[in-house]
């Protein structure tokens, strides 16, 4: 019963979905302020029937309904009730249900905080997001049903894959998908201003919290699923270059150039065609992603189905998203008024390097993700893209990036003059300079360029920072008045910018130290046997059976110590899951701030001896902290005040402009 | 041309010759980059780079698997059902390694025609067979097909 009400609703939702993106769009065109305020009703009848849908689900998951084929495949008695619950996205259908369910979320909350808007482009934004959803709704109900029955009904379940076993794994998909689908608010915020022929600062004001906020998530979802990768899977990686990862990694890309150039729409009236298009591009890149996951054409531990009626469902979806949307951008966009003139040396320029940085990444890491799909269907053979090229690609680029992220924030708006510039610079490019060859000299004994470029690098950022700092002191009246304004969300963009930027730095020393510092060994070891690594003596104390909640387990002990003092002991397992039988590699791992030891369980050689892999990795936290960092400066970007207030008086400016128009002063009473 | 054309012209070509040699260089990084995926008959009948690394998979040969006294190198072969090639891969194996089971492998043939692997890969689901080890095992079927039909035929 249950499944068939969460069907049903699903439908409904399909329905209801319709009414929004027709309606409050066309009402929205021809001035029909009933249609129009069809919109926000809509909007909340869609996100109650998705959710009633995904209860549905969530219940039969937790109920062990194993009528339901969905369930039957992914669930299991067994399986302890938080992973029950992430069963419920563990699969093809349940992650689209997911999505749909979020997608709706985004929409309400666009209909919820928007209040202050006009109504036509509440109503077109809604509309344009409907449209999104009836994609995905009826991909979800005529290819994925994920309330399919199935007969006999078995008495247990397959169970979830054991490497979605995981916290961490739990809480990433839904936090990548707020990110993916977070950016539709952004596109569709596109969308409707082409629609409207109204490209101007206050939607470029509009968009920013929204698009601040899915690119946060997104960077939590990309962090979460690095850590999941480095500590689940086992072997010491946190970024594979793999298709999926790369599928998530470019939307964070246009999403990072989004957010700089809505900064110029916003402030200088500048780059808004480019602005636009980004908006457009990053949304496509989130469906792009979905659809390299979804259709499996790429191979990949993400995929789930490769069923070709599903791809071509997705590729359909996806050129007709893409396509209209660049068409409807090719219609619109030439009427678009340029925006505030620049200097060669201004902040615009320096966020159009920023812009151009990062869309050439972005393409470079699309060529090497679709390469192999285009080598294999012109028949040139079948290739795989190596890691190495994506590394050299990328650290190619961001040192400019870096470079141009250090003067960004130091110069003004429109014109800066060089000498002032090169003032400001002074301390911090000598103090870079200077961290670099200090660590690049042989004082210590593992030094190497690399290492030089990076602290110098990340010096850059931090010094750049400290004298835009300064100088914001010196014209805000010093650092009471500044805390002031920050309690009161004043300025917030500003801080979010120094936070975001000071995770760079840190990211880029994490990344450059565990590459150039790690060490690493594979040994075959014998109960009492020691190792010395990376200053380190491993003394591997055998493997134990154990029992856990639905597995079993070799578990190995391995005593760390330093200079005679007990470090840690560590714990790697090599699991067997009851149900799927799976071995799975746990890897045992000490976290330090400075450095982590890690340990995983190779293979039994016979006679209580094991192969082992041996890691002690410098500075790898650093990563995510880096990430982390990021994301709290995007959210403090996000609650700036600026973003509440201006609305407002913008709004009543709109207003008061299109008086004349009926249509406006209808809504609005 | 006014100063504000000219300044618009410099901004503009730095951004056209900066793309275009980061483009050129790009691209020729990926030509080297790229590593091809060849099936154990292509290997055989010496169809493979001897000097490039390449991708090799097929399945594992039942009973091929052969641990050298150091314990952490070994041997084993792989196939297509058509031709079989050895390779030689020292480190842990992933979890998922297995007789009987689909693996590609990352490395160089040496010239002894053994292949050396820096990199096993077995996926994470016992029913997946890497795509490419599917395609070449149907290839090797056909062409075994063909070879027989032809032989039978002058009979």
């Amino acid at each position: 019963m249950i499944p068939e009400l969460g069907h049903f609703a699903l439908i409904l939702t399909l329905c209801l979905t319709l009414v929004l993106s027709i309606f409050p769009m066309i009402g929205s065109l021809n001035n029909t302020p009933a249609w129009v305020s069809l919109a926000r009703p809509a909007a909340w009848g869609q996100f109650v029937f998705v959710a009633i849908a995904f209860a549905c689900l969530l219940s039969s998951f937790l109920n062990d309904d194993f009528s339901v084929l969905y369930v039957a495949q992914h669930g299991n008695t067994q399986l302890p009730t938080i992973y029950k619950v992430s069963a419920v996205w563990g699969a093809h259908e349940g992650s689209l249900l997911l999505w749909a369910l979020i997608l709706s979320g985004w929409t309400l909350a666009v209909a919820i905080f928007s209040r202050d808007l006009p109504e036509e482009v509440v109503a077109r934004v809604l509309s344009v997001m409907g449209i999104v959803s009836i994609g995905f709704l009826s991909f979800l109900i005529f290819t994925s049903n994920p309330f399919e029955r199935t007969f006999p009904v078995p008495l247990e379940g397959g169970d979830l894959n054991p490497l979605l076993q995981d916290l961490g794994l739990a809480i990433h998909p839904p936090m990548l998908y707020m990110g993916y689908v977070g950016l539709s608010v952004a596109f569709s915020f596109a969308i409707a201003a082409l629609v409207g022929g109204k490209l101007d600062a206050a939607w470029a004001r509009w968009s920013r919290p929204w698009t601040l906020v899915a690119w946060v998530f997104l960077t939590i979802g990309i962090t979460l699923g690095s850590w999941w990768a480095y500590y689940e899977l086992g072997w010491g990686g946190w970024w594979f270059w793999d298709p999926v990862e790369n599928a998530s990694f470019m939307p964070w890309l246009a999403g990072t150039a989004l957010i700089h150039s809505l900064a110029v729409a916003e402030k200088r009236g500048a780059f808004k065609r480019w602005t636009v298009l980004l908006a457009l591009l990053a949304f496509s890149l989130s469906l792009l992603g979905t659809f390299l996951v979804r259709s499996g054409v790429l191979t990949s531990v993400h995929s789930f189905a490769s069923d070709p009626e599903r791809g071509l469902f997705i590729l359909i979806f996806l050129c007709v998203v893409i396509g209209g949307s660049l068409a409807l951008y090719a219609w619109r966009a030439p009427d678009v008024t340029s925006g505030g003139r620049f200097d060669l040396l201004s902040r615009e320029t320096l966020l159009l390097g920023n812009n151009l940085l990062l869309v050439v990444i972005t393409a470079f890491i699309l060529l090497g993700t679709l390469a192999p799909l285009v080598y294999d269907a012109l028949g040139w053979g079948k290739i795989s893209v190596g890691f190495p090229w994506f590394n050299a690609m990328f650290v190619s680029f961001t040192p400019f990036l870096v470079v141009l992220m250090g003067i960004g924030p130091l110069t003004r708006w429109k014109h800066h003059d060089a000498g002032d510039l090169a003032r400001q610079l002074r301390i911090a490019f000598l103090v870079s300079i200077a961290g670099g060859l200090i660590a690049a000299s042989p004082l210590f004994h593992q030094a190497s360029i690399g290492a030089g470029l990076a602290v110098m690098l990340s010096l850059w950022v931090v010094t750049t920072l400290l004298a835009s700092i300064r100088l914001r002191l010196k014209h805000r009246d010093g650092l009471a008045a500044m805390g002031r304004d920050f309690l009161s969300r004043g300025g917030r963009s500003y801080y979010g910018m120094v936070v975001a930027h000071l995770g760079i730095a840190v990211f880029i020393i994490g990344v450059t130290f565990v590459s150039l510092f790690e060490v690493e060994e594979d040994i075959r070891m014998s109960p009492g046997q020691t190792a010395e690594l990376g200053g380190y003596t491993f003394r591997f104390e055998g493997v134990q059976p154990h029992q856990g909640a639905n597995y079993r387990a070799d578990r190995g002990t391995i005593r760390v110590t330093k200079d005679g003092e007990e470090v840690t002991l560590l714990h790697p397992e090599k699991r067997t899951y009851l149900v799927q039988t799976k071995p799975m590699t746990e890897a045992g791992i000490d976290g330090r701030l400075m450095r982590d030891i890690y340990v995983s369980l190779g293979e039994s050689l016979g006679r209580g001896d094991w192969s082992l892999r041996l890691y002690y990795k410098p500075f790898v936290r650093w990563i995510w902290l880096g990430g982390i960092l990021i994301a709290v400066g995007g959210l403090l970007a996000a609650s700036d005040r600026r973003y509440r207030i201006k609305v407002r008086r913008t709004v009543v400016d709109t207003a008061k402009s299109i008086r004349s128009k009926p249509l406006a002063a209808e809504s609005r009473s | 041309m006014t100063p504000r054309r000219k300044k618009r012209l410099y901004l503009v070509s730095l951004i056209v010759i900066g793309v275009g040699i980061a483009a050129a260089l790009g691209l020729n990084a990926f030509n080297e980059n790229i590593m091809f995926f060849h099936a154990p008959t292509a290997v055989v009948q010496g169809e493979a780079p001897k000097d490039h690394v390449f991708r090799l998979g097929g399945l594992v040969t039942n009973g091929s698997v052969r641990r050298q006294p150091d314990g952490l190198t070994v041997l084993f072969d792989v196939t297509d059902n058509a031709e079989t090639v050895t390779i030689q891969y020292t480190g842990i194996l992933p979890d998922l390694f297995r007789e009987g089971q689909g693996i590609v492998a990352n490395g160089k043939l040496r010239d002894d025609g053994v292949f050396v692997a820096d990199e096993v890969l077995a996926k994470h689901d016992e029913n997946y067979m890497p795509p490419e080890v599917a395609d070449a095992l149907k290839t090797a079927h056909q062409e075994g097909v063909e070879k027989a039909a032809g032989n039978a035929a002058p009979q």
